[in-house]
């Protein structure tokens, strides 16, 4: 699974509350901190939201951020990745510029990739692909010669795993 | 049975149940319904006459009472010209609470009449912000409020109050807890013992270890621990812009401030250091200089209540997350603990008398002084007098030179009576914080140093404090110009004067006092000086102000060239320093020397030929 070094994740546990995102966005932006993308949603328990934050910096300064990050009120709990101990997803729409008479040819590459059929219509076919942000970077390069018209990503989203160094899922 | 009551009673409630007893504010729409109920309320309210001097006085407020300064404002503008005192706090650590009117909730994000999006504009500037929807969450709020304003690294707190939240009615109730619904603020007060352990063992092995102390110690409340440590172990303390006072500059251990302007003896004991405890400050660059030359050989103990600051500059072998006073207290019992196995053992003590013999010798060599003069008034000159007058004064400061004198000058004795903006540098601090801090302690005499620029950003505030009896004392050293900028702009810009010259005899200051209530004095010459200062400390029943028109070329020394190391330090004409060893001194410096000026050397940094240049005063006999 090859990773830029210089990419982290951070899974950050936030009560879930009015002006949250903004706090963390604000905090990111006024620091100058990078990131990569953010996705947040609920969790298990309604009072709590996670966001996963995949950052571009060096060592150093994901402790800052962390650090930072802990200052503000709402924020309950980070953990930050090892990739080898995480599962990481993310979930791309892509939407592909075919002619009915090739369409199959997209499609097929579709199943190569495990990914789902979410539209088809005359001029195009739209595919939705969940998996490593890897992985959906390859199938997105082999759209490209078809015309790739419009992508939609949710930014990933990751849990560590249950036992450390299990076997890849 | 709870009684019914409105949002803003509930507020007006609230706040009496966490002990305020005065707050500083002004009404306006959105915050009219809070006013109403505090007709009834024991609380204290000062009308100020700009926000901005409403939250300058909650700062001052703090510093002498210990307690959070409360600010009432109403939305848009209300809120905005608040904004630069609750930057200020955050910056300083000061505990505040703002209580923010703002439009209606339907009205709030349809661009109303003064609405302003203050819950995003606090969130950046606050230790946290609320916006208040129900009126039965008053009381949960303030007493968060007030808990994190006053808890681990303190901080103001904004609270944002819709009018229709405040007119809303709801029941009585207040919180057993405050922190029940805070899972995710747990500030760590106790210092880990392994890492005191660690610490001790460093300083035990340190030839050249210099005690760094900052605001975090006076914001704990360590003072006493601070030199109960320093004397058990001997080591000297470098007290920093926003701790001055910690430690008594009489006490034989105290060098005093460190940084772009600290004295020698401080900036160099630092350089040289091979340990630096460093107590609840935090490696700010008006200390630090260039970070890569700071203090090369030092090892760094940090000790700071916010996990943030430790490593965020410069490395901390031994980081220490905890209160200050908590942590020295924890070190001095650690420190005995290891001084008895050590003389059980029979082993020596480590030998520090060459590093005090040489802290000596600095000191012996380079006494702050500066160019003394019989005929212009020097303001470091002012500064000495004013303090034989009052030492026992709260010494409140603006932003600039006059600020850096004061703090140099000022033979500071005690812990809390020293008050400025030292992180955020705001101009037009000082008058409306002496206010603040006259409100916190009324029973000091409060002296302000302004400079005429920060002078004339808040002055107004002196009525306030006249229609309010609250009877400051401020010393102007006014030299006619912005004058730091001018000290750069000589320094760096080859004397190009840009935009730094105010005017000097305009205002009539001695008038503007007068007119708004006020003693006001004017002293041209040094002779002139202890006259008027007694004069100033006989008047009880209104504030003094005093026109000390100083010698305007004066300079900043010692002084380290932004961007420079700290090894690269100016002490000034008063030791012989030559223009030309200066200049090559700014050289280093991230702005260069300014270009020479043609004429060759000079003896000293200010030739006479440069004196009084713009500065035409008006002689004329009070």
């Amino acid at each position: 699974m090859a990773q830029s070094s210089s990419l982290k994740t951070l899974s950050v546990l936030v009560e879930n509350q009015p002006g949250v995102l903004a706090r963390i966005a604000g905090l990111i932006a006024r620091r100058n901190y990078n990131i990569e993308s953010l996705a947040v949603g609920p969790t298990e328990e309604p009072h709590f939201s996670r966001m996963t934050l995949v950052v571009d910096q060096d060592q150093t300064h994901i402790e800052q951020i962390i650090k930072q990050l802990y200052k503000l009120v709402n924020v309950l709990k980070i953990t930050e990745f090892d990739p080898a101990e995480a599962v990481e997803r993310e979930l791309m729409l892509i939407k592909v510029s075919v002619l009915p008479e090739r369409r199959y040819e997209v499609l097929q590459l579709g199943e190569i990739y495990g990914a789902k059929i979410a539209d088809v219509g005359a001029c195009g076919v739209t595919l939705e692909i969940s998996g490593t942000p890897e992985k959906l970077d390859d199938l997105l390069a082999l759209c490209e010669p078809y015309g790739v018209l419009e992508v939609a990503r949710t930014g990933r989203v990751g849990l560590e795993r249950n036992e450390k160094r299990a076997s890849l899922i | 049975m709870s009684e019914r009551l409105t949002g803003a009673q509930i507020l007006i409630k609230s706040l009496e149940m966490v002990d305020v007893d005065v707050v500083f504010g002004l009404p306006g729409g959105a915050i009219l319904p809070v006013y109403d109920p505090l007709l009834e309320s024991p609380i204290r309210h000062v009308l100020v006459r700009h926000e901005q001097g409403a939250g300058h006085m909650a700062q001052g407020y703090y510093w002498t009472s210990g307690k959070p300064g409360v600010v009432v404002v109403t939305s848009g503008p209300g809120a905005t010209n608040v904004i630069t005192p609750v930057a200020d706090a955050y910056m300083d650590s000061v505990p505040m609470v703002v209580i923010c009117g703002q439009v209606a909730t339907a009205a709030m994000g349809t661009d109303a009449f003064q609405e302003a999006p203050t819950f995003n504009l606090a969130m950046s500037i606050t230790k946290h912000n609320y916006v208040i929807s129900d009126a039965c969450e008053i009381p949960q709020i303030v007493a968060e409020a007030f808990h994190l304003a006053t808890t681990g690294r303190p901080g103001p707190v904004w609270i944002d109050l819709p009018k229709d939240v405040s007119g809303m009615e709801a029941e009585w109730w207040w919180p057993s807890d405050p922190t029940a619904c805070l899972p995710g603020y747990k500030p760590r007060i106790k210092p880990h013992p392994r890492q005191v352990k660690r610490a001790v063992e460093l300083l035990n092995t340190s030839q050249r270890p210099i005690i760094y102390a900052g605001g975090g110690v006076l914001k704990a409340r360590g003072a006493q621990a601070l030199q109960e440590f320093a004397e058990l172990t001997g080591i000297h303390v470098v007290t920093t812009l926003m701790a001055r006072g910690v430690l008594s500059d009489d006490h034989e251990l105290c060098l005093g401030m460190p940084g772009m302007h600290g004295n020698y003896t401080a900036v160099t004991s630092m350089q040289k250091s091979d340990l630096l405890i460093t107590l609840g400050a935090r490696f700010d660059d008006r200390v630090t200089g260039k970070v890569s030359a700071f203090a090369p050989d030092a090892k760094i103990i940090h000790i700071d209540i916010d996990p943030a600051e430790l490593s965020k500059v410069r490395y901390a072998d031994v980081p220490i997350v905890a209160d200050a006073n908590r942590a020295i207290e924890a070190l001095i019992v650690e420190y005995q603990k290891q001084e008895r196995r050590r003389q059980e053992r029979g082993d020596a003590p480590v030998d520090r008398a060459a590093w005090v013999e040489q802290i000596n010798t600095w000191r012996s060599r380079y006494p702050m002084k500066y160019v003394e003069s019989d005929e212009v008034l020097k303001p470091q000159f002012v500064l000495e007098r004013l303090g034989q007058h009052a030492p026992d004064a709260v010494l409140v400061s603006g932003v600039g030179q006059h600020q850096m004198f004061a703090s140099q000058h000022w033979k500071f004795s005690a812990p809390y009576r020293w008050i400025n903006s030292g992180g955020m540098g705001t101009m037009g601090f000082a008058v409306p914080a002496a206010i603040g801090a006259k409100v916190g302690s009324p029973e000091q005499t409060v002296w302000v140093i302004d400079g005429d620029g920060c002078f004339q950003m808040t002055f107004q505030e002196l009525i306030t404090a006249a229609v309010e009896g609250i009877h400051v004392k401020v010393a102007i050293l006014n030299n006619g110009y912005l004058g730091l900028v001018r000290q750069w702009q000589d320094l760096f810009y080859d004397e190009r004067h840009s935009e730094v010259h105010l005017g000097g005899a305009i205002p009539d200051y001695v008038g503007l006092a007068e007119a708004m209530g006020c003693a006001g004095f004017r002293v041209d010459a040094p002779e002139e000086v202890d006259t008027v200062i007694a004069k100033a400390m006989s008047i009880h029943d209104r504030s003094v102000v005093i026109d000390f028109r100083v010698d305007p070329t004066e300079h900043v020394f010692p002084m380290v060239p932004a961007g420079a190391s700290n090894d690269d330090i100016i002490v000034g004409p008063a030791y012989g320093q030559t223009e030309e060893e200066e200049r090559v001194i700014l050289s280093k410096g991230k702005f260069g020397a300014a270009p020479m000026a043609q004429g060759g050397q000079e003896d000293t940094v200010l030739p006479p030929e440069r004196s009084g240049v713009h500065f035409e005063m008006d002689k004329k006999e009070d």
